[in-house]
């Protein structure tokens, strides 16, 4: 059996296991993990780009996620009545000067000589920006904060169609990977997983705490669609009628039509960005890449900039991440950063690398669509499997009912176990690289 | 008067606080920086266990309470330490029989190694859940306080109570028991001296007939020891909950980098200087300041640089301030 044969092949098979999914539960769970599938995809095609093509290890992928998500807010909703004139100003203002005072450390750091003098004044500007941003931002938010706090108490977004939060989630997640890649990469590998573990830490405890920007844990809902409502198709004469004809109710016939209309739109981003991929593996990029992974003193001998090559690819990456952040935000129509798991947002997109092949682009797609249906389906599988276990257990026994109740942590056992099997017995993955 | 005062708030708030978390980073920092000496990648499957012997202590506390066995006024999940250690010892060995020696054999580069790791610590977290689920766990019994603030106050006179938990003289002394042993074992006996020589350089230590799979075989056992440790000690002095341990990875590495990874009191220090900025910045002055400042100076506000929620903030900019400025650490660590 050929290659093209063996990649058809994986791919009916993940079809025909979400078929089943269509035929034995509801066409509408079978739509979701389509969906949800797109969305990994897309993530995972970023994480291979850093660890296939560079062997880049970046363990913040729920940050950039994350990040990507807040894009959706700040771009699509509407801004709140009066936030801006009561702290907008002074919290852009605050921010700028943050900024301002790194510059300037930086920018002392490199003009002056080393010694206790330049450690002194960098220290100074540090701390005096420090106190001279709270003292600006801190009112500002008090003002936008006391604004109707039951239903906005945040700045709002821009009011843009959400569809322009997509790129630049994917700018948002650059930036932030460009500090990260500009600090960690070019020391020893590890210190990147350090460094993007604890970065994505941050994101989520800044979307956590910082009320005027998202809400914080009272979560942003409703977040404007790119679709219809389904309430609207349900009134829409003309929808229910041709519903109607191919024999479905109108609640159904919407929610799936709205589903359809999502795996359109996630498709053509994930195809346009696949194309993008593959072009960029069989460039002479894309060979520098894996030239530089394979042997880095090598490819530093002939010439080649390993840490500028490293940083352009992991910012790439990580781009990705955040644009596939946004169409999740999108989709869900809800920023709620409690929600935001390292093992959910990071592990799980390793785990669809790893499986469907790293270095390979189609094996990225395979193992975003292959883990996360996986991951739908092993909760009501354990479940099953604890039911089994336990059947010869008396009714009410403690054991039983403990087992039953933990069945929900069964998805961390079977993911961690996936990864360690495939990384033992097939480290090069279902579609391996050629 | 006021002096004394704001030196007893000061020592109540922070430095005691922060002298025992200070304590519990370098317990789990030396365990990261012993496996990246010896074993040479970074273990991220190191918070989770912590929190395996932790559990274990938890779940064999509860059976000695029911035997109604305690440990007079001290917690009893102290008696029940080498039991548990005994428990992570068989765990990690295990583990590194199953897993970490084929592709130690292989010579696998050190990234899959993490990547590895990074898949033991789901299963050791779905584990953890799995035995004891994801609430918060409380284990601690016997006496509560070694000073209770309101004997202070009245023993002294002072406005500012002192109060110095159990838990936090527990983890100072079993934190200096832990440490002295430790360094003694490393300086003085043969298989410490064999542990640092392979460390230093392997190729020499395999030339002079050490056994590598020996020191590794140790190697497991003293970070199953110091994992056991500091998650028990966190957990008495805090609470026990799976998930802050997987949160507690990142003082803990940046504990070990700051210090210099693979340097051991590069780690004792690292955590220290971790612990106390992460206290120091996020604590609230207004209480220190009062007995200070003159009164007309007095501050407003609660003088307090970082809300608590971004103490995680704090030891990941230090973090990169080290990588930016000295990327082996404050003692000279292996890496760069």
């Amino acid at each position: 059996m050929n290659d093209t044969m063996r990649t058809t092949m994986l791919f009916a098979g993940v079809a025909l296991l979400i078929a089943y999914v269509g035929f034995a539960q509801s066409w509408n769970s079978a739509l979701l993990i389509i969906a949800m599938g797109l969305i990994s995809s897309v993530m995972a095609l970023g994480v291979n780009l850093q660890w296939g093509f560079a062997g880049l290890f970046n363990v913040g992928i729920m940050g950039f996620v994350a990040l990507g998500g807040l894009a959706a807010v700040l771009i699509g909703m509407p801004p709140t009545e009066g936030a801006f004139s009561a702290g907008g100003w002074g919290v852009l203002s605050a921010l700028i000067l943050g900024a301002g005072t790194i510059f300037a450390a930086i920018f002392a750091v490199k003009k002056m000589t080393s010694g206790w003098l330049r450690t002194m004044t960098v220290i100074a500007i540090l701390v005096a920006g420090f106190f001279i941003f709270r003292a600006i931002l801190d009112p500002a938010v008090e003002r936008i904060e006391v604004i109707n706090p039951a239903q906005t108490g945040y700045l709002g977004g821009l009011g843009w169609p959400v569809l322009l939060a997509w790129p630049v989630g994917g700018l948002f997640a650059a930036g932030a990977a460009w500090i990260i890649g500009k600090t960690a990469l070019g020391l020893r590998s590890d210190y990147l997983a350090i460094a993007t573990l604890g970065i994505a830490e941050i994101i989520i405890a800044v979307l956590k705490n910082e009320d005027w920007l998202t809400r914080g844990v009272k979560n942003v809902i409703g977040v404007p669609r790119p679709v219809p409502y389904e309430i609207d198709l349900q009134n829409d004469p003309a929808f229910v009628e041709r519903a109607a004809n191919l024999g479905f109710t109108p609640v159904e016939a919407s929610t799936l039509w709205v589903k359809v209309l999502y795996i359109l739109l996630f498709g053509a981003v994930l195809l346009i960005l696949l194309w993008m991929a593959q072009r960029a593996l069989h460039s002479p990029w894309g060979r520098m890449l894996r030239a530089i992974r394979d042997n880095e003193v090598a490819a530093e001998a002939m010439g080649k900039d390993v840490t500028a090559r490293h940083l352009q690819v992991f910012v790439l990456g990580s781009a990705i991440c955040g644009i596939a952040g946004a169409m999740m935000t999108t989709m869900d129509s809800q920023l709620t950063p409690g929600t935001y798991q390292p093992l959910r947002f990071t592990f799980l997109v390793w785990v669809m690398v790893i499986v469907g092949g790293s270095g390979n682009n189609l094996g990225s797609v395979l193992g975003g669509f292959l883990i996360w249906f996986l991951w739908v389906q092993v909760e009501p599988m354990g479940l099953w499997l604890m039911n089994l276990i336990t059947s010869g257990m008396a009714e009410g026994s403690a054991l039983k009912d403990h087992l039953i109740d933990s069945a929900a942590h069964m998805r961390l056992l079977t993911m961690g176990l996936v990864l360690l099997l495939v990384l033992r017995f097939s480290p090069r993955g279902l579609i391996p690289e050629k | 008067m006021d002096f004394l005062n704001a030196i007893v708030a000061f020592a109540n708030f922070v430095f005691i606080p922060g002298v025992a978390y200070g304590s519990q980073l370098a317990l789990g920092a030396l365990g990261v920086t012993l496996v990246y000496g010896i074993l040479r990648f970074s273990n991220f499957a190191h918070g989770d266990t912590m929190a395996m012997g932790a559990m274990s202590a938890v779940l064999l506390t509860w059976l000695f309470q029911s035997w109604g066995i305690s440990f007079g006024p001290l917690p009893t999940a102290l008696l029940t330490l080498p039991f548990a250690i005994g428990f992570t010892i068989l765990l990690l060995l295990g583990t590194d029989r199953a897993v970490y020696k084929f592709y130690r054999t292989k010579k696998a580069k050190p990234v899959i190694l993490v990547i590895v790791s990074l898949g033991i610590t789901f299963i050791y977290n779905g584990l953890t859940r799995f035995i004891i689920g994801a609430d918060d766990q409380n284990f601690l019994d016997g006496e509560r306080f070694i000073i209770r603030a309101r004997d202070f106050k009245e023993m002294t006179g002072l406005r500012e109570g002192l109060a110095f938990k159990t838990t936090q003289g527990i983890t100072i002394v079993t934190a200096v028991i832990v440490v002295i042993l430790l360094f003694w074992f490393l300086n003085k006996t043969r298989s410490g001296k064999s542990m640092r020589a392979y460390s230093d350089n392997e190729d020499l230590a395999l030339l002079s007939g050490i056994n590598p799979e020996r020191v590794v075989m140790i190697t497991w056992m003293i970070v199953a020891g110091l994992a056991t440790i500091a998650g028990v000690l966190y957990g008495l002095d805090k609470s026990f909950k799976p998930f802050t341990y997987f949160q507690l990875l990142l003082p803990i590495f940046a504990s070990a980098i700051v210090g210099g990874l693979g340097n051991p009191i590069g780690a004792i220090a690292g955590g220290f200087v971790i612990a106390f900025s992460e206290v120091t910045i996020t604590y609230a002055w207004k209480k220190v300041l009062v007995y200070l400042m003159p009164d007309n100076l007095e501050p407003s506000g609660l003088v307090q640089l970082l809300s608590t929620d971004y103490k995680f903030a704090v030891s990941f900019v230090i973090l990169l301030i080290v990588l930016l400025v000295k990327p082996t650490g404050l003692f000279k660590g292996q890496a760069v």
